[in-house]
């Protein structure tokens, strides 16, 4: 009994010092006014900061777009993923592990360093634009940095591992005769994916959608360094609103608002979960 | 009816009919032969078992015929055409996997229903096969169960519906029974040959189990090396195998070595000179039930001098280990109606009738 109790202890320390207490003070701020002073709040029970959230339709715009974009990496992600997966699975147990590896090694690298690559890849100077005006298939530099369509590559590229991960698990689980049934019931390759292959698997995609997802909404460095500057995402306007405005409690609401909204996904994630 | 094709040489008649012809099937996986130039012919609703030890070919065999492996050189007739190159979703062949291979997402009715969907049937007849395919193999009401919810006999049967929905001329089988608890594998047995009366598709069923090939074939073959050591009807390759192997791997029989010269064949292992013996003869087979156990010093033809050196009770008969004067080891087995088996240690007599020695020639 104690010893479970001691090996639980640090679990829950850990639960209440780095999840409870941070929650409980963020809601705290949330519910606070803004003051000019430091700490730049005052503690109230007033619902002034959510009300903001409610009134200006700014910030609900940044939440919305940041959804948006976090979707649209974890699909990309996942489409991207499968083939990954589904190719590692498959491979020699030795080559396995060898393309496990390569598919790390980034996290090897400093985050901000493959951001920077991105740019030097991307910017007008930049070597794509580079070789595409040496090559005479344009002749002013093509606007490839600052669009909406460089921070997605940022974001795919950053975060494909957290979504191969899990495909890669299930993937190689599955019996491999279960492709072999299916074809031998008249399914060509294709069919025999969307039918077997992909129902099988479909919790983890949903994991894999997830763990995209969940962190690519709250994403601030990408679309600050990459992304376009009208594209006003959560991250962004939560970085603007506690470092610049010092509007702690509209920033808190809006955290708070954030952390809400990504929970229901994982609630519906686990009732999946729990189902199958 | 025959059939005419044309190979390198020419038109070449074969027949009669067969369903399904291999010719010269060689495979090889890196360095290993697993298929050596093997042909086997399976008749239009015959039952058919391949047996073999691991590492015969036998699984190589059937992989191919379902479509799963392509042979190296060879050809694969399906009615005459070949079918060597053609994808498994596109071979009128299906087969029962060792590990059923039952869709884990799916119920037990979309399983069996899953071959017909990719085929296009309509959704009625869909669902009146269906059904039928369930109630055949006895599983009536089951339809809306996933696989996990089964027991092992009940995923065989959903395996094996599934597959026999699709009415296949030739259905393939992999260890069948394998997977099955002994008590149950005796039923399924019967089962499986009533719904091959019953369907009238071919059977080809893989094994490593002797009596599993001898209770259900009509024909079998023994695969040794990626080739076909002995085909034919069970009772007769048991009664007369062709060679040492055959004779070991079916019923483990006893080999004697020895030499034939001028009809009779002398076996200095066993202590005794047998008559009648064809020329080319290498080794003869005697089966441990042929044998009989007489007192030392008993008067009759057909008999050698050996001691007991260790004796298993079965049930149904004893298993006698008799050391021979010549130094041979054989296993007899003694039945209960024929009194108490001898002591260990004990000295007899073992002898056989003429007719139960199998001259081997390989």
């Amino acid at each position: 009994m104690i010893g479970r109790l001691l090996v639980l202890l640090p679990v829950w320390a850990w639960l209440l010092v780095f999840v409870a207490a941070p929650a409980a003070i963020l809601l705290a701020i949330a519910l606070g006014e803004a003051d000019s002073g430091i700490p730049p709040f005052r503690l109230a029970w007033s619902l002034a900061g959510f009300g903001m959230l409610v009134e200006d339709s700014y910030y609900l715009d940044a939440l919305l777009t940041a959804l948006r974009i976090a979707a649209m990496t974890a699909g990309c992600c996942l489409l991207i993923a499968y083939p990954m997966a589904m190719g590692i699975a498959r491979a020699a147990p030795g080559r396995r592990v060898l393309l496990l590896a390569a598919l790390m090694l980034p996290f090897w690298t400093g985050f901000l360093l493959r951001v920077g690559a991105w740019i030097g890849l991307l910017r007008d100077e930049g070597w794509i634009n580079g070789v595409l005006i040496s090559l005479g298939i344009t002749d002013a530099p093509l606007p490839l940095l600052y669009t909406e369509g460089a921070m997605l590559v940022g974001m795919v590229h950053a975060y494909l591992p957290f979504a191969v991960l899990p495909l890669f698990a299930a993937l190689v689980r599955l019996d491999p005769t279960l492709g072999e049934a299916a074809a031998d019931l008249g399914a060509r390759p294709a069919v025999a994916f969307v039918t077997v292959t992909l129902p099988a698997t479909l919790p983890a995609a949903i994991a894999a959608f997830l763990l995209v997802f969940i962190p690519a909404a709250g994403e601030f460095v990408i679309p600050e360094l990459m992304g376009p500057p009208e594209a006003q995402l959560v991250g962004r306007v939560l970085w603007q609103e506690f470092f610049q405005n010092r509007d702690w409690p509209v920033a808190a609401a809006l955290a708070v608002a954030l952390l809400v909204l990504l929970l229901v996904p994982i609630r519906l994630f686990q009732r999946l979960e729990a189902q199958s | 009816m025959p059939i005419q094709t044309f190979g390198p040489s020419g038109p070449t008649v074969i027949g009669p009919a067969a369903l399904l012809q291999a010719k010269a099937i060689t495979k090889r996986f890196g360095a290993t032969l697993a298929l050596d130039a093997l042909d086997l012919d399976i008749a239009d609703g015959e039952f058919f078992a391949l047996l073999g030890g691991s590492g015969s070919g036998k699984s190589t065999l059937l992989r191919i015929m379902a479509g799963f492996e392509t042979p190296d050189s060879g050809r694969l007739l399906l009615d005459g055409a070949d079918i060597a190159a053609t994808p498994p979703w596109a071979r009128p062949v299906n087969m029962m996997f060792q590990s059923y291979a039952l869709f884990p997402h799916l119920s037990v009715a979309d399983n069996v229903a899953y071959g017909l969907r990719r085929a296009g049937v309509a959704k009625a007849e869909t669902g009146a096969r269906v059904a039928a395919a369930l109630a055949m193999v006895g599983l009536a009401g089951f339809d809306r169960r996933k696989p996990h919810q089964l027991s092992g006999g009940q995923r065989q049967r959903v395996a094996l519906a599934r597959s026999l929905v699709m009415r296949p001329r030739l259905l393939l089988l992999d260890e069948p029974l394998g997977a099955l608890d002994a008590g149950l594998r005796e039923r399924t047995g019967f089962e499986l040959r009533a719904l091959q009366r019953e369907t009238g598709a071919a059977f080809v069923m893989v094994t490593h189990d002797q009596e599993e090939a001898l209770a259900l074939a009509d024909r079998v073959a023994v695969l040794d090396g990626g080739r076909i050591a002995q085909r034919g009807a069970p009772r007769a390759i048991y009664e007369r195998p062709a060679s040492r192997f055959v004779a070991r791997f079916l019923g483990a029989a006893n080999v004697l070595e020895g030499r034939a010269a001028d009809g009779a064949f002398d076996s200095a292992e066993a202590g005794a000179t047998f008559t009648d013996i064809p020329a080319g003869t290498v080794a003869l087979a005697l089966r441990p039930e042929r044998l009989r156990i007489l007192p030392p010093g008993a008067d009759e033809p057909n008999t050698a001098p050996g001691t007991v050196e260790d004796a298993a009770f079965r049930g149904d008969d004893t298993l006698l280990l008799i050391r021979m004067a010549g130094g041979a080891l054989l296993r007899v087995a003694h039945a209960e109606e024929d009194g108490a088996p001898p002591e260990r240690g004990a000295a007899v007599l073992v002898a056989w009738d003429a007719d139960d020695v199998v001259p081997l020639a390989s």
